[in-house]
């Protein structure tokens, strides 16, 4: 079912009234809903239940496959493709691949976590109902903001709204598509 | 553990930052750089000077492609000289901004939020300026991705024992995670930069590069795991970009390179010369657009203790590399340790010493530490000194190798001096035009050190 509006959004002048809130929400059984704010808050992260996410694990994927691929390599070109005898040294010459190897498992580690971390975010998303209210444009300067969205089941708009009157914002404002 | 970072913040926050900022007048005083304040006149005046080494710049480039590597003072047995010098020189400056952004946020270090940004933009503009010379040595530069592995019809690979091709991986992976880095940094910023602004095209340029970031804690939270995996991959990176680096030396056996101690001691001093260069950036900075709230004291003053300890660590390699040389009993070393003592570099030898190995023990005093216009002279004699130890160790060692008769004094030309100071303009060139476009001090970490950041944890509710 498509609702009529993405959801209702509180704003709120500092970040301690922002987590009483997220959590005032979250006990009132609130599931889909999400905070805005001009900076990373370790509580709010608490909050909302946000700690685990998959990027550790990427990365740590991302720079093995990027350190076998830089062995790999160096191993194929120096003993299989490209061999040189230089006065019987053995071809497979580790210690000489180590550098190489060791600079691609950071470079696939780091292309996987800054990648990574935007295709968890779904970012780039030039487009987001949030930014239709207009105050939001402050969540990037001094505001911070709670949205309940309207795919939670226990959403209402108009009981939401009053349930969000009851956090003491500084404005509480429908979010349209 | 949980109570114990409050009990060392509190105190330490109040002396990072000016009191009295809020969020709103933090946001505002960086982005109004951006956004609206002129452009002063000695920024101007210092970007047409910039502007003009470039051009300087292109020139020596042009006719170094036009006539060939002889242009430069080349000439055997001195085949690197100062293209090399520039180089090591370029990179190591370049560390001090990944130390920052990423040794010093590992280690939770506060007072890096507000240097942090520039820092970096300068890690990058640096290696930039080094990755001229390699390329421009090569003799055919435009067959530069030769350098690189890839499927070839001459059916030939890259030598991948040479710590030359090292050298290619190990500063290309720095330049990319440097500037991811830089960039991922830059995103929450890009946002508030998008929403401040009131043009429409700037709207939709920082809007397109900020990518649709909106603050939300979900992003927040995966943004905050990033950076942290981030940083502890930059971490060993640019520890291990100056010992490659160094590698290039030490693998060679000409007597003065050829020596175990070369990767800590060039860290060390890459480390050294990369905090001279964030001083000598930072203290004209903030007094022309007034950030002193936010670069303050305390920052240039943990920056020069920080450029004293690496400058000792580099004064006790130099004692060191002598120490080996004598004790090493190995004749051509001796020879070329003594050579740079005495022979044609003499000069540049003791100037050096007096640069790294005397000036440094200055910052002792916090009297000189906390006097700007002692500190920035300071620092510009660092840089000094470091350009003349990789000129000594690079061309005293070459000029005086194994064989006597193919001994030859190295002599610069014009056209040596005008890529190196054509490089300057272009480092100025790229860090004027960041200042102008981009938010210099990174805004949503400054945000976090302000005690209003901290939740109160009082009224759950």
């Amino acid at each position: 079912m498509i609702q009529p509006i993405y959801g209702v959004m509180a704003e709120f002048d500092n970040p301690s009234a922002l987590v009483n809130a997220a959590r005032a929400a979250r006990e009132k059984g609130y599931r889909k809903l999400d905070a805005y704010s001009p900076f990373p808050i370790e509580e709010l992260s608490d909050a909302l239940h946000l700690h685990k996410n998959k990027l550790p694990l990427l990365v740590l994927i991302g720079g093995i496959v990027g350190g076998t691929l830089g062995y790999a390599l160096q191993y194929f070109v120096t003993v299989m493709y490209y061999p040189i005898n230089i006065g019987g040294r053995p071809l497979h010459s580790w210690p000489a691949y180590i550098i190489i190897t060791f600079e691609m498992t950071i470079l696939f580690a780091a292309l996987t976590a800054v990648f990574g971390m935007l295709g968890l975010c779904g970012l780039p998303m030039p487009y987001h109902p949030t930014f239709n209210v207009p105050r939001f444009a402050l969540a990037s300067r001094n505001r911070f903001f709670l949205c309940i969205e309207s795919t939670d089941p226990l959403f209402d708009r108009d009981k939401t709204c009053e349930f969000l009157e009851t956090l003491e914002p500084r404005e509480v404002s429908e979010v349209a598509h | 553990m949980a109570n114990e970072p409050p009990v060392i913040d509190s105190p330490e926050s109040k002396k990072i930052i000016a009191p009295g900022y809020t969020f709103g007048t933090i946001t505002d005083q960086i982005a109004s750089v951006v956004l609206t304040k002129k452009t002063p006149y000695v920024v101007m005046g210092t970007f047409a000077v910039a502007m003009g080494l470039l051009l300087i710049f292109l020139l020596a480039v042009g006719l170094l492609f036009t006539k060939g590597l002889g242009v430069w003072g080349l000439r055997g047995p001195t085949m690197w000289a100062w293209d090399i010098t520039n180089f090591v020189w370029w990179v190591g400056i370049g560390h001090a901004g990944t130390l920052i952004s990423a040794i010093l946020l590992l280690l939770n270090q506060q007072w890096r939020n507000s240097i942090n940004r520039f820092a970096e933009a300068m890690t990058i503009f640096a290696v930039a300026c080094a990755g001229m010379f390699p390329i421009l040595h090569l003799g055919r530069p435009w067959l530069m991705y030769w350098l690189f592995p890839y499927p070839n019809t001459m059916g030939i690979e890259p030598n991948f024992r040479s710590p030359l091709v090292w050298d290619v991986f190990a500063v290309s992976t720095y330049a990319t995670v440097s500037l991811l880095f830089w960039y991922v940094g830059l995103m929450p910023d890009l946002a508030t930069l998008r929403d401040r602004s009131e043009h429409r095209a700037l709207k939709v340029t920082y809007g397109f590069l900020a990518m649709g970031w909106r603050g939300s804690a979900k992003h927040w939270a995966v943004y905050e795991t990033a950076s942290l995996l981030l940083a502890g991959l930059a971490t060993p990176l640019v520890l291990s970009v100056h010992t490659v680096v160094s590698l290039d030396f030490t693998v060679g056996i000409v007597p003065g390179w050829h020596s175990t101690f070369f990767p800590p001691y060039f860290v060390a001093g890459a480390i050294y010369s990369g905090f001279a260069m964030v001083l000598a950036l930072a203290i004209p900075l903030r007094s022309i657009y007034g950030l002193k709230g936010l670069i303050t004291e305390k920052h240039l003053d943990n920056a020069a203790k920080v450029m004293m300890a690496t400058g000792l660590i580099v004064g006790y390699s130099y004692i060191m590399e002598a120490f080996s040389a004598w004790y090493s009993g190995n004749v051509y070393e001796q020879a070329a340790m003594w050579n740079r003592m005495t022979g044609p570099y003499k000069y540049h030898y003791w100037v050096l010493i007096a640069c790294n190995v005397i000036a440094p023990n200055a910052l002792w005093f916090k009297k000189v530490r906390s006097n700007t216009v002692v500190l920035f002279i300071w620092s510009l004699i660092v840089l000094v000194g470091m350009w003349l130890e990789r000129f000594v160790i690079i061309v005293a060692s070459l000029a005086q190798d194994n064989l006597p008769s193919s001994w030859r004094v190295f002599e610069s030309t014009r056209w040596d001096w005008a890529t190196y100071l054509g490089t300057i303009g272009l480092f100025l060139v790229l860090f004027m035009l960041f200042i102008r476009l981009l938010p210099m001090i990174s805004i949503f970490e400054v945000r976090t050190l302000l005690p209003q950041a901290k939740i109160k944890e009082d009224s759950r509710g």
